[in-house]
């Protein structure tokens, strides 16, 4: 058995198949994470109202049909959670990753394989510790998935900080085990395994932004490992990192003196803010190199558009501030993280717009990796103009904790990404399964998706400025909320649509991988390297090593196969004209 | 080649969400301005909104444009835009966004933020006490005074003594404490000082713009201005535990007279 099924599929070191396993784990962390929105959205659009069905499924948390607080606390801390480190993290930035850079370097594998599938069975032990974290006494984390202490830190001041919390600290610490492997890795196969005449300015921009995702993750994650131990120990050794004198929780005075509950914001931030650009850079990467395959012309302005990455990616380390504008941060600091912050909107405006002039010209065909790329292009200006209120702090006053922040973060790290994951999932499925995904069901997909994602969360923003604090488990306690009413009616609505129409995409996957049509090894006529072997490519990707003649966007040229050259084609059939 | 059909509907997708999130941003969203500064917050957000607006129609029309036009096309046209045009467009878009980015915060933030922060508080001003805890706003004046006793917080009682009022303390026998209800006389600025007692809170006044998070162990002051009297709601804006939700208290801005009528009301029921 060894050499057999459980070593090629389950304990496999190839990066195919680690990319595969993160992809399966992080759809099912998906489908946990969206019902959590379900249950959210149903308590907010109908407060008070006993869904008695769900009390039979969920006796504890919703013992009469309506949700106890202290379970919507645990439903809105571990939705969060899931959503960004179990299922963006592990699709997206591991999952893709780990398929795509080794095949669109030209490598075999990734440098160290056998670190790849260790990364792989921790993430998954993490995410089995989160998820049992709902059974234990007192349930899930109730802290927000920020884990602000002293609310995460003391056990009394929320039932979430008894026994969940801690669970949620060291799957916490797994993940980034796991992550800093699974980036460090990444890191090395693009420095080290790159194909001959593979120059990084001939990297498709998908590798680039894996790369400096990667590299982000590296130098942002340990501080939080760090505050997560510091967090670990105030909570069970009688330590006072982030709790100061003179507490009285409950009624209790605690022992605990000379802390600083601001640390662990700053800790916290400090990867915080790094990390939504470790999930966005490379949904961005993604949909900037789709495009080119239904506009059939060359990226516009791809250099400038690798500088941009690279310039937000040094930026987003040192913006972290803008989280905690009205913290009890000096103000000055405050000023300071404002003007840096906004100056992200020059590289990721030129991003946006290069995205948006490649369509300049173009013979678009409209395929359904095609209809989400476009959207992530829309969803990503959505979102970011909604980062010139937050980033600034004279606006964020108001805004701050507020539900425009709830639409901000879940356009970006929410809804480009997972509007690029479909995209990705779309295109590269015949890649990885040697099947075509059904288009009819696609494209429907995405009808059901993009529309009501933007209304749920372009309402929210209006909420925001309503307003209306985030983590509220009801709006019925504020008369000048009243009005809040229908707007939330109408968003939970929209929210459930939209999660009923990811059944389109869940059949025509499952479907699609037993049943679905075979694929050619070129069936986008795209230009990548992975596009060069066989759907899918046989371990160890390429039957004779790739030797990189061009960059990665040599379309809308005449040749034996069309309109297109792929990567390997020699210059002297086909001139280089990038 | 005709254009399909989906081309347009996905054309007139992004247009209809263009125009469709522009007319809907359009209204008056925030609660009505009862503050001072508030108003500087308050042009701060009506620049973003026009500016941002603007941006945000333009962007889905040209997207909505782009897809239409594309979707006829049966070959591509301009294939590689030169060097010079890639550069062009990035700088000039670029230094436009920066402009508008950053002259915002320079222009209009900066000092609506300067000024909120860096104002002395003026020496009339209504000094409030306020310590936030799961779930209430303890309210504190300093009495006739004019000032606050010594606290401890092993004298924390919570039926009796929620704040560890240090009553041996002659400064602390005037004190007149409150829950959930602060009272501000119109036409004097008012300067809080902000406890926390346990966790993260954090002072919302969504009328008055302001916002502050109370942080145990840090004592922040705000010092703000009321423009118009009523009673205004006060919430918790930072996850605190299981009723935030209804951690709700009252600020009213009443006249003079009212308000001292008020505060010996309270000094008496204590």
């Amino acid at each position: 058995m060894t050499n057999g099924f459980v070593r090629r599929y389950i304990f496999s070191t190839d990066h195919k198949i680690i990319g595969i396993q993160y992809i399966l784990t992080g759809l099912i962390m998906a489908i946990v994470g969206a019902w959590l929105a379900v249950l959210i959205r149903l308590q907010l659009g109908w407060p008070e109202h006993q869904w008695v069905f769900l009390s039979r499924l969920l006796p504890k948390g919703m013992p009469s049909g309506v949700m106890t607080p202290e379970f919507y606390l645990a439903v809105v801390t571990m939705h969060g959670t899931i959503m960004v480190f179990f299922f963006i993290s592990y699709v997206l930035v591991s999952g893709f990753g780990n398929y795509l850079v080794p095949l669109q370097v030209g490598a075999r594998d990734m440098a160290f394989p056998f670190l790849n599938m260790l990364s792989y069975w921790i993430a998954l032990l993490s995410a089995v510790v989160m998820v049992l974290s709902f059974f234990v006494e007192g349930g899930a984390a109730a802290a927000g998935w920020t884990a602000y202490p002293p609310l995460s830190a003391v056990a009394s001041a929320v039932p979430g900080s008894q026994m969940g919390q801690t669970l949620w600290i060291l799957s916490m610490a797994l993940f980034i085990a796991s992550f800093t492997m699974s980036g460090l890795n990444i890191v090395a196969t693009v420095f080290s395994t790159r194909a001959p005449g593979l120059s990084m300015m001939r990297l498709p921009l998908t590798v680039w932004s894996f790369f400096i995702a990667s590299i982000l993750g590296l130098l942002a994650f340990p501080p939080l490992t760090a505050g997560a131990v510091m967090l670990l120990f105030d909570r069970h050794f009688g330590t006072s990192f982030f709790l100061p004198s003179g507490l009285v929780v409950a009624g209790k005075l605690l022992p605990n003196t000379g802390g600083s509950p601001l640390l662990w914001q700053h800790l916290f931030w400090f990867l915080g803010h790094p990390e939504v650009y470790v999930l966005i850079l490379p949904a961005l990467g993604i949909a900037f190199d789709i495009l080119p395959a239904f506009t059939r012309k060359p990226v516009f302005g791809y250099r400038i558009s690798v500088w941009c990455l690279v310039a937000v990616g040094c930026l987003s380390m040192i913006v972290w501030g803008h989280h905690m504008f009205v913290s009890g941060m000096s103000p000055f600091t405050g000023e300071y993280f404002s003007l840096v912050t906004l100056t992200i909107t020059v590289p990721m405006t030129i991003f946006g717009v290069n995205m948006l002039a490649s369509l300049w010209g173009a013979k678009l065909e409209l395929r359904t990796p095609m209809l989400f790329a476009l959207s992530v292009i829309a969803m990503f200006g959505s979102g970011g103009f909604g980062g010139l209120f937050l980033g600034n702090a004279t606006a964020d006053m108001q805004l701050h904790d507020t539900y425009f922040v709830v639409g901000h973060f879940h356009m970006m790290i929410g809804g480009v990404t997972l509007l690029a994951t479909f995209a990705a999932i779309y295109f590269w499925f015949p890649k990885m399964f040697g099947r075509t995904m059904n288009e009819t069901l696609g494209r429907l997909h995405f009808w059901f998706t993009f529309g009501p994602f933007f209304v749920i969360f372009f309402m929210q923003h209006f909420l925001g400025l309503q307003g209306a604090p985030r983590r509220y488990y009801a709006f019925t306690a504020f008369d000048y909320l009243r009005d809040t009413r229908g707007q939330n009616l109408a968003i939970s609505i929209a929210a459930l649509l939209l999660v009923s129409g990811q059944l389109l995409f869940l059949v025509n996957f499952v479907w699609s991988l037993f049943g679905g049509l075979a694929a050619k090894a070129n069936p986008w006529q795209a230009t990548t390297l992975e596009w060069t072997t066989a759907s899918p490519p046989p371990h160890g990707n390429f039957e004779t090593q790739p030797v990189v003649e061009r960059w990665a966007y040599e379309y809308g040229v005449q040749t034996t196969d069309g309109d297109f050259a792929v990567q390997t084609v020699p210059a002297r059939n086909v001139p280089v004209t990038a | 080649m005709r254009r399909s059909l989906e081309t347009a509907l996905a054309a007139a997708l992004f247009a209809v969400v263009g125009i469709g999130g522009v007319v809907y941003g359009a209204r008056s969203w925030m609660p009505p301005l009862a503050s001072r500064h508030g108003a500087g917050i308050d042009a701060m957000l009506l620049y973003l909104l026009v500016t941002v607006g603007g941006l945000f129609l333009t962007g889905y029309l040209a997207l909505a444009y782009l897809i239409w036009r594309g979707g006829r096309r049966d070959r591509i046209g301009t294939r590689l835009a030169s060097h010079k045009t890639e550069v062009v467009l990035s700088v000039v878009l670029g230094l436009g966004m920066a402009v508008i980015a950053e002259g915002g915060v320079l222009g209009i933030g900066m000092p609506v933020w300067t000024e909120y922060f860096d104002a002395a508080p003026p020496a009339d001003a209504t000094v409030i006490e306020v310590t936030a805890q799961q779930f209430m706003w303890n309210v504190r004046y300093p009495g006739a005074d004019g000032r606050f006793g010594r606290t401890a917080p092993q004298l924390v009682d919570e039926t009796t003594n929620p704040l560890g009022l240090d009553r041996s303390d002659p400064a602390a026998t005037d004190d007149i404490v409150t829950i959930n209800e602060i009272a501000v006389p119109f036409g004097r600025a008012v300067r809080i000082r902000l406890h926390a007692k346990d966790v993260i809170h954090s002072f919302f006044l969504p009328h008055f713009r302001v916002k502050q998070d109370a942080v145990p162990g840090m004592t922040p002051e705000m010092v703000f201005f009321p423009t118009s009297t009523g009673s205004f709601e006060l919430a918790c804006a930072e996850l605190c535990g299981l009723a935030h939700y209804r951690m709700r208290g009252f600020f009213n801005v009443v006249s003079e007279t009212q308000f001292r009528a008020w505060l010996s009301t309270q000094a008496a029921t204590r």
